[in-house]
C-alpha cells in the first residue's frame, strides 16, 4: 500500500523541517514519475488514434480499388472467425492439462523440484513464437498428419468438425496442428499462473481440512480449488488473449484460405487476424495497407474485450482471500 | 501383488469395526502402486500384437490408460472409494505432467539438434550479402536484434520503471493512478503484431508532417527505430508490473525511519527504497528482455529484413534473429537445405539468448537481495 499518511509533495508546507534543496529534487522526481504516468495515457491513446487514422481510409475512399471485395465486413469476417475458433481449440487442448500440472507442481511435486519445475516453465513461456512455429510445421505437423488425423477422422468422423469430403491436409497444415501448437504455447502462461494462485491458498484452509480427515485430493476440491477458480479462469483468459494475438505460428504453419471453414483437418482453414497481416503486410500497398491496419483495429478491440472480461473476474475473486 | 494390512486402531474390538474404514483396510502404498504401473507397461505390450511391430506412441497411450484404470479399480477394492479417487487424481496429475513434458523436450531438443548443423563460426561471423544458396551467416540479424533490443531498453525502463515509482511512492490511489494502471493492464494485453501495425503508422504519420520529415527513418517506412517503438510498447508494461511488485514489498518501516532523520522524498526513494527492491527490479527487467527479444511479428511489419549489417536504428532496413528465422523458412534459396539450416541455426541462437538472459536474472536476484531479505 502506498504512503497515505505522507502528503505528496506537491502540497507540502510544513516546510519547518524541509530543506530546500530537497524540495527542489523533489519537485524534479515528481514530474519525472508523474510524467512518466501520464504519457502511458497518452502512449494509448496515441495506438487508438494511430490505428484508427491509419484504417479509417477503408471505409471512406473507393473499395473497387480492392481486389473485387464487396466491404469490409466480408475481408474481416472469416478473419475473425478463425482468430477465435483457432485460440478457442487451443484453450479447450491446453486449460484442463495446465490445471492439472499447476496441481501437480504445487501440491504434489516434491518441494525441491517444484521450484525448479517453475523455473522450466517459465523459460518455456519465452521461447519465442517462430521457434514453436517451425517446431510445429517440421516436427509436429507430420507426425499429426500421419497418425491422428487418419484414426479421428475414421473414428469421430461423424462430429462436424472432424468429418467432411475434404480430404485431410496431408502436410499437416490444417486449423488442429495450428491450435495443438497454439496449446503448447499457451500452456505454460496458464500454468503459472495457475500454479501461483494455488500457492497462495491459505495454509489454514489446507489444514483444517486435513484435520477433518480429508485426502489430498478432497484438501484440492475443497480448499485450494475453490480459492483458486478466479485465477484460474483469468490465467486461462490471459491465455486467450495470447492466442488470439499469436502471429507466428499461424502464419508459418496454416494454409488459409478465404472463408468460413468449420473441418479442422483439411488444408482449407480460415486465416487469423494477426497471421494474415504478417502475411499480408510486407507485399501490400496503399489501400490494401489501410485495410490490414483496420483488421488489426478489430484484433486490438477483441483482445481489449477478452482481457477486460478476464481483469473482472479476477477481482470477483474469493471472499474470504483476506481471511 | 502383495498387500500389506496394516491395523493402526488397536483399541477397538476387530470384530465391531467397520470393513470399510479407511484406518484398517488395505493399503497399497509403496511397492503394489509400482506393481500396477508394471502390470499397465506390460499389458501395454499386448498392442504389438495386430500390428506386429513395436510402435512406442501407442504403447505409451495404451500403458498410462490402463494404469490410470488399474489404480481407480483396485484401489476402490482393495482401500476405499475415497482413497481410490486420491490416488487416480495423483495418477492423473502426474501423467498430466508426463503429456506435457514431452512436446516441451521435443521442442528444445529439435531447436538443439537441428540448430547444431550451422553452429559454427562462420554464422555467427558472416552476413548474407551476396549469398545465394550454402554458406552465410547471421552475424548481420545479431547485430540488429542486440541494436534494436537495446534501443527498446533504453526507452522502456525509464518509462516503465518511473511510472512503478509515481504509482507506488507518490499517487494516493485517486483515479488517476487507477485510470494508469487499468491502462497498463490494456496494454500488457496488446497484441504484439497490433504494437507493430501503430509503430509503423505512427512513422508514416512522422513522414507526412512537413515538420517531422527530419526524424523520416528510411524507404517503405521501414526502420530499428520503428521496431524498438513497437517493442517498447510490448515491454513497458512488464516493466511497469514487476517494478511495482517489488517496490510495494519495500517495508513501509524503512520510508518512516528515513523521514524521520530529516531526509527528503526523492532522496529516500534514490537511496533506501530502489537499493531495497534493486534485485527485484533487475530481474524483473531482464526477464523482459528476454521476453521481447523473440517478438517477430512487429519487426516483420517495421524493420523488415536485409542481407547487410546496419548499426544504425535511424537508417533503414535491419536484420533481426527472429524475422531472419521466418524468412529463412518461408523463402529459402536453392539448395532449401541450406537455408533451413540457418533458420534452425538463428532459432537455437535466439533460444540460448533467452537461457542466457534467465540465467543472468537468476544470478542477480541471488547476488544483489539484501541481506536481511534472503
Amino acid at each position: 500500500m502506498t504512503l497515505l499518511d505522507n502528503p505528496p509533495p506537491s502540497d507540502t508546507d510544513d516546510g519547518a523541517f524541509d530543506e530546500p534543496v530537497g524540495k527542489v529534487g523533489d519537485k524534479i522526481f515528481f514530474s519525472l514519475s508523474f510524467g512518466a504516468a501520464a504519457l502511458i495515457l497518452v502512449t494509448l491513446a496515441a495506438v487508438a488514434f494511430f490505428l484508427f487514422a491509419q484504417g479509417l481510409p477503408t471505409f471512406t475512399s473507393d473499395s473497387t480499388e480492392l481486389d473485387g471485395d464487396a466491404s469490409f465486413i466480408s475481408y474481416v469476417g472469416p478473419l475473425v472467425f478463425g482468430t477465435i475458433y483457432i485460440s478457442c481449440i487451443a484453450l479447450l487442448l491446453a486449460t484442463p492439462i495446465a490445471i492439472a500440472v499447476a496441481l501437480y507442481i504445487s501440491h504434489y511435486a516434491p518441494r525441491k523440484i517444484a521450484k525448479t519445475l517453475g523455473y522450466f516453465i517459465d523459460l518455456l513461456a519465452a521461447i519465442p513464437s517462430v521457434v514453436y512455429g517451425l517446431w510445429g510445421i517440421i516436427v509436429l505437423a507430420p507426425v499429426l498428419s500421419g497418425s491422428l488425423f487418419p484414426w479421428l477422422r475414421d473414428n469421430l468422423g461423424f462430429l462436424p468438425f472432424f468429418g467432411s469430403d475434404v480430404a485431410i491436409a496431408q502436410s499437416g497444415r490444417s486449423t488442429f496442428t495450428v491450435g495443438v501448437v497454439l496449446a503448447v504455447m499457451v500452456l505454460p502462461i496458464i500454468t503459472a499462473i495457475s500454479r501461483e494462485v494455488f500457492l497462495q491458498t491459505p495454509r489454514l484452509h489446507e489444514e483444517a481440512s486435513l484435520a477433518l480427515g480429508a485426502t489430498r485430493w478432497e484438501v484440492i476440491r475443497q480448499a485450494v480449488i475453490p480459492y483458486g477458480r478466479s485465477g484460474v479462469i483469468s490465467g486461462a483468459m490471459l491465455g486467450l488473449g495470447r492466442a488470439l494475438g499469436e502471429t507466428m505460428a499461424v502464419a508459418i504453419i496454416l494454409s488459409p484460405a478465404r472463408g468460413y471453414f468449420w473441418d479442422v483437418l483439411t488444408a482449407q482453414n480460415s486465416n487469423s487476424i494477426a497471421s494474415n497481416i504478417a502475411l499480408q503486410f510486407p507485399e501490400s500497398s496503399g489501400l490494401e495497407v489501410n485495410r490490414l491496419i483496420a483488421t488489426g483495429l478489430v484484433l486490438f478491440i477483441l483482445t481489449f474485450v477478452v482481457n477486460a472480461i478476464a481483469r473482472r473476474v479476477s477481482n470477483s475473486g474469493f471472499s474470504g482471500a483476506d481471511g | 501383488m502383495s498387500l500389506t494390512t496394516e491395523v493402526t486402531n488397536t483399541a477397538a474390538d476387530p470384530e465391531q469395526r467397520d470393513p470399510n474404514d479407511d484406518m484398517t483396510s488395505g493399503s497399497l502404498a509403496g511397492a503394489p502402486m509400482w506393481g500396477i504401473a508394471a502390470g499397465a507397461i506390460v499389458l501395454g505390450a499386448l498392442t504389438w500384437v495386430p500390428s506386429g511391430s513395436v510402435n512406442w506412441a501407442r504403447w505409451a497411450i495404451a500403458s498410462l490408460v490402463l494404469y490410470l484404470i488399474g489404480v481407480l479399480i483396485i484401489a476402490r477394492i482393495v482401500e476405499s472409494p475415497r482413497q481410490a479417487t486420491d490416488r487416480f487424481a495423483t495418477a492423473l496429475m502426474t501423467s498430466a505432467f508426463a503429456v506435457v513434458l514431452l512436446p516441451l523436450i521435443s521442442v528444445v531438443w529439435t531447436v538443439v539438434e537441428r540448430g547444431s548443423n550451422r553452429f559454427d563460426w562462420e554464422f555467427y561471423s558472416s552476413t548474407m550479402r551476396g549469398i545465394v544458396g550454402e554458406g552465410g551467416g547471421g552475424y548481420h540479424a545479431i547485430v540488429g536484434t542486440l541494436v534494436i533490443t537495446a534501443v527498446t531498453t533504453t526507452f522502456a525502463v525509464p518509462f516503465g520503471l518511473f511510472t512503478a515509482i509515481y504509482l507506488v511512492e507518490y499517487s494516493d490511489g485517486g483515479r488517476f493512478a487507477k485510470a494508469v494502471t487499468s491502462l497498463v493492464d490494456v496494454m500488457t494485453g496488446i497484441p504484439s503484431i497490433v504494437a507493430g501495425l501503430f509503430a509503423y503508422a505512427f512513422f508514416v504519420f512522422l513522414d507526412d508532417v512537413p515538420v517531422l520529415t527530419a526524424l523520416s527513418t528510411g524507404v517503405g517506412h521501414r526502420s530499428g527505430l520503428a521496431g524498438a517503438v513497437a517493442l517498447t510498447l510490448l515491454m513497458t508494461p512488464v516493466v511497469v508490473r514487476t517494478s511495482e511488485e517489488m517496490l510495494r514489498l519495500v517495508p513501509n518501516e524503512l520510508r518512516e525511519a528515513s523521514y524521520a532523520l530529516g531526509v527528503p522524498r526523492w532522496k529516500t526513494i534514490l537511496k533506501v527504497v530502489l537499493p531495497t527492491a534493486i534485485a527485484g527490479i533487475l530481474t524483473g527487467i531482464v526477464l523482459a528482455i528476454a521476453r521481447v527479444i523473440g517478438e517477430t511479428a512487429p519487426l516483420l511489419v517495421t524493420v523488415g529484413i536485409t542481407s547487410n549489417v546496419n548499426w544504425n536504428p535511424m537508417d533503414g532496413r535491419m536484420a533481426t534473429l527472429p524475422v531472419f528465422t521466418y524468412n529463412s523458412y518461408k523463402f529459402p534459396t536453392l539448395p532449401p537445405e541450406a537455408s533451413i539450416d540457418r533458420a534452425w541455426a538463428a532459432a537455437l541462437t535466439l533460444v540460448l539468448i533467452v537461457v542466457i538472459l534467465f540465467s543472468i536474472a537468476r544470478i542477480l536476484s541471488s547476488i544483489l537481495t539484501p541481506k536481511g531479505l534472503k
